[in-house]
């Protein structure tokens, strides 16, 4: 396997086993000659075209990178990207895409996801996938909603949604999954928005550069069951007002002026106070501690007028996929190389002539 | 040597049955496969059957937490681990109790005296003691007082300095050891050598076990209490180098050796589950193979690991018993649709549901050939015998890696638990299972060369294997139903009806490359056929022998591909007059035979847990020959 820098100055010890893409690619080359079948408006193209744009940036031989999906409107992502790809079932992606991973050092291994897909009957998988540790990036786009089976709630649906499955308003309390994630501590969590391309590729690219799990979850509009639903984040006038901008070793500050910040409340949870008071704090993702990370995750539009966006934490872990494989060349190294024979006569034989 | 040891009679046998049975706790596994590794070491042919309950500790003393180990040992080729005990060790009332039924009257039966204390009768159930209110009368009985001979002595070795009394009541099991050992002739220098070694970082407890082990046998020389010790030549077997080996080691060894056979790296996805479990451990010590192995978080997700291992050009693999078949299914399925390599192995155990986790059946066939949503086959292999697993888990690899399909392996618990000996197989001896990947494009399109994902194999009807890292071979898979050729999502109903088609016609095509089903009819005169499957193979040949030594004729077919059939299958089934298939199940294979070639055969079923038995399946033949 040929270890190479990478050319875009992407780069982290795990990327650096992929080999590099031997000229500059262009976001035509990731782009498949498949129709893409969202509907008009959906959120989905505006993710693909920053991806497609974006990938040519990794630096990496396309045929070594491979998107996994599960099932839902966002599973369809793969089809659309000229690089391998899995189209899977219903929730299963990340445990599909850990052993792609594990036992391929040498490819860039992504999985798209929904809020259905990975929260719901998938949740398990992700956790899993987060806590272990593997070398995978997560894309899980959240559009609050069940698109593919035509407009049910889904596990991040606020409260009292009226669906077709809710006429008289959805019961249980929808999941934050950057708090889900940390609580799994995972080791990198971000959140970012279909529209805003710039932010979108900061994130992806510090996904791309992180060693292990990276999970991303990403505002989605669905223009069909749940339109308008990140709208004050997107609104000009209105984003820089509720939406907080998370940028390691910067305070914790936002609104159009600048005037608001977020600093530790006496009971240990943030509050947003004036840009001006004491005690404004900074934000710091690579703490090894995710306590600061999960306050953050905390801060919601429903209950601080303002969403987190931005990478939440972003530490530097033992990657599972490592651990396995260094286990195997330990083992040869130790033992040599095993002999089929010798394993299987064991230790006791006897002969008959 | 004393007078009475001169007068002893030393009795020749041709095969015996030993069944040692005590509490969970008393290590009557471990007892009885020490003994069958004095008894293979010994040159014997040999068959076994542990049988334990699911309860790691059963409340102690009561028939529920009984563990016994059963050992069928002989001086010719045998074929099941024995249906009645020739002799029984008891260790306490609820052994005694719950094994009494299968032995025999004028059996030797010996038991723990000093167990039969008048709470261990109360837990067992018994209102009086067995051995005193004539409940025994029927058996040459052995009263033998283990426990306190035992601590008697392990102190007397370690002048009571070594371990406490606990620790030396723990090794009565290795004082039976000893005094079996005596009584059959076995070798002990291994016992000794392996309870050394087992022991090494606490040697106080070796020289306790060994003291008892000794204790044991001296016992035997010096009681009066037996009057007859017995001799069992070795087996004539066929020339070659032997080891003894459990179906879930030899399946274990064939995954490896599949791995090194096909040239890919072995990934095992798998989630712990009683009787499979053993293959995780076992593979999980072969890293210098290459062997990854990934204990995930659920069934679904082992599966789903293999898988996507495979897609990666991995021989993905996925260990487990009913129930987690039952959470793989939908995974199974896009392995279908996918058309990538995988490996399932089920050992089968009691179901439905969570059913008898210990014990085995083999009603897992209809499962594994029907249960998933679609038209979705997948071929099954199965094999006949513990060592036979080795074989069919090779078997099963070369079929997922040449057809690029699933295919199940269906093994149960009697095979992964049972042991027997095993010719090893010479290196040339092994099939040469290379796989080469897709490396070029395999279609010229508008625009010039194009990678077909799903453009097949005129032959074998399976398509191209192209792994990530592949440039030009870049291309997208999924479960939605493609395109014929091409491989991109179609609706298309004349290409949906194409591509099941193809599916099944690539799994069909199989019976073309396996070998013909072979009958064992040694008159040429049978009229009576019986079929059988999976680990039945052993009562099923040794009834047909009991028969057969009684001037009757029968043939014996057993299939070792479930899916598809051996081509001349059919041929076969119509050229007796009857067709018996005995099953651990009611009815499963008999239900596809019937509906497969219109023949109406005949079926034995029953569902105990336990494996059949020899001369039972000799009176259903009987039965039916006669008719």
């Amino acid at each position: 396997m040929t270890v190479t820098t990478n050319r875009s100055g992407i780069s982290n010890r795990l990327l650096d086993l992929v080999p590099a893409a031997p000229a500059q690619q262009s976001r035509k080359d990731f782009t498949s000659d498949q129709e893409v079948r969202w509907c008009p408006g959906c959120g989905d193209y505006a993710i693909l075209a920053t991806v497609q744009g974006f990938l040519p940036d990794l630096g990496v031989a396309r045929e070594n990178i491979v998107f996994i999906s599960g099932i839902g409107c966002s599973s369809r992502f793969p089809y659309y990207l000229q690089t391998y790809g899995m189209h899977s079932i219903h929730g299963r992606a990340p445990a599909i895409a850990t052993g792609l991973a594990t036992s391929r050092p040498d490819l860039s291994v992504w999985v798209v996801t929904g809020d259905g897909d990975a929260l719901s009957i998938g949740g398990n998988h992700l956790l899993h996938a987060l806590r272990r540790n593997v070398n995978l990036k997560i894309l899980m786009f959240n559009n609050r909603i069940y698109g593919l089976t035509k407009g049910q709630y889904s596990p991040t649906s606020e409260v009292g949604k009226i669906t077709k499955s809710t006429p008289f308003g959805s019961l249980d309390r929808p999941y934050n999954p950057v708090s889900l994630a940390l609580g799994a501590e995972a080791t990198f969590v971000g959140r970012s928005i279909d529209s805003d391309r710039a932010h979108l590729t900061s994130v992806l690219r510090a996904a791309a550069e992180h060693p292990g799990t990276a999970f991303v979850e990403i505002f989605q509009n669905c223009n069909i069951f749940n339109d308008g639903a990140f709208d004050p984040l997107k609104d000009r006038t209105s984003r820089d007002d509720v939406t907080l901008r998370l940028v390691h070793g910067e305070p914790l500050l936002f609104g159009a002026e600048g005037d608001k910040g977020v600093r530790r409340a006496a009971d240990g949870s943030l509050e947003i106070v004036s840009a001006d008071s004491p005690g404004i704090l900074t934000h710091d993702a690579a703490a090894a501690d995710p306590s600061l990370a999960f306050a953050l995750s905390r801060i919601t539009g429903d209950t601080h007028g303002v969403t987190p966006v931005g990478i939440f934490r972003n530490v530097d872990a033992p990657t599972y996929d490592e651990a396995l494989n260094r286990q195997i060349t330990d083992a040869r190294e130790r033992q040599g190389e095993g002999d089929l024979m010798s394993m299987i006569s064991g230790g006791e034989t006897w002969t008959i002539d | 040597m004393s007078e009475q040891v001169r007068e002893r009679e030393t009795r020749r046998l041709d095969r015996v049955v030993v069944r040692f049975a005590g509490d969970s706790g008393d290590g009557m596994q471990l007892t009885g496969e020490q003994f069958t590794s004095e008894t293979a070491t010994f040159g014997n042919d040999l068959s076994t059957l542990p049988d334990f309950p699911a309860e790691i500790r059963a409340p102690a003393g009561t028939p529920a937490g009984v563990s016994g180990f059963q050992l069928h040992f002989s001086d010719h080729d045998i074929l099941t681990p024995g249906d009645a005990p020739d002799v029984l060790v008891a260790m306490n009332p609820a052994a005694l109790k719950a094994n009494l039924k299968d032995l025999p009257p004028g059996a030797n039966l010996i038991v723990n005296t000093d167990a039969f204390t008048s709470g261990n009768l109360k837990k067992a159930g018994y209102a009086t003691d067995p051995l005193t209110d004539g409940t025994v009368d029927p058996y040459v009985v052995h009263r033998v007082p283990l426990t306190s001979m035992t601590v008697n002595a392990v102190h007397a070795t370690d002048g009571g300095g070594g371990v406490n009394k606990k620790e030396a009541e723990r090794a009565k099991n290795m004082f039976a050891l000893g005094l079996m050992s005596w009584l059959y002739h076995r070798p002990t220098e291994g016992t000794v050598a392996f309870l050394e070694k087992k022991f090494a970082k606490r040697p106080e407890i070796a020289a306790a076990n060994v003291a008892a082990f000794r204790a044991g046998f001296n016992y035997g020389e010096t009681t009066e209490s037996f009057t007859v010790t017995y001799e069992v030549a070795p087996a004539r077997m066929k020339s070659g180098t032997y080891r003894r080996i459990s179906g879930n080691l030899a399946l274990s060894y064939g995954l490896v050796a599949a791995g090194e056979l096909t040239g890919l790296p072995v990934f095992l996805g798998s989630y712990p589950i009683t009787p499979a479990s053993d293959i995780l451990h076992e593979l999980s010590k072969h890293k210098r193979f290459g062997v990854r192995t990934f204990q995930a978080e659920d069934e679904i997700a082992g599966i789903g690991a293999a898988l996507g291992a495979s897609f990666g050009g991995s021989l993905g693999i996925t260990t487990t018993s009913g129930p987690g078949v039952a959470l793989k299914s939908e995974t199974i399925g896009l392995a279908v649709s996918l058309e990538l390599p995988l490996v399932i192995v089920d050992i089968q155990r009691g179901g439905p549901s969570t059913g008898l986790p210990t014990k085995t059946e083999q009603a897992d066939l209809l499962q594994a050939m029907f249960g998933r949503n679609g038209e979705a086959p997948v071929p099954i292999v199965a094999p006949r015998s513990p060592g036979d697993c080795f074989d069919a888990a090779v078997e099963a690899a070369r079929l997922a890696t040449k057809y690029r399909t699933p295919v199940f392996l269906l093994s149960d618990g009697y095979l992964a638990n049972g042991s027997e000996p095993w010719l090893l197989p010479t290196r040339d001896e092994l099939p040469d299972l290379r796989v080469e990947f897709a490396t070029e494009p395999n279609h010229t399109g508008a625009k010039g060369p194009e990678f077909w994902p799903y453009l097949r194999d005129p032959e074998t009807l399976a398509r191209p294997w192209a792994i990530p890292g592949t440039a030009g071979l870049e291309h997208r898979i999924g479960g939605i139903e493609k395109s014929d050729g091409q491989g991109t999502i179609s609706y298309d109903p004349a290409n949906h009806d194409r591509m099941v088609r193809l599916r099944a016609a690539k799994v069909a095509g199989i019976a073309n490359d396996i070998p013909p089903l072979e009958v064992d009819d040694p008159s040429g005169r049978a009229r009576v056929l019986v079929l059988g499957w999976g680990s039945t193979f052993g009562p099923i040949a040794a009834g047909c022998r009991r028969v057969r030594a009684k001037g009757l004729h029968v043939a014996q077919a057993h299939l070792r591909h479930l899916n598809p059939f051996p081509a001349n299958t059919g041929e076969v089934l119509r050229s007796y007059d009857k067709v018996l298939i005995p099953e651990m199940n009611l009815g499963q294979l008999r239900t596809l035979i019937r509906a497969e070639y219109l023949v109406d055969a005949i079926g034995y079923n029953q569902v105990r847990g336990l494996p059949f038995k020899a001369a039972e399946l000799a009176g259903v033949l009987e039965d039916v020959i006669n008719q």
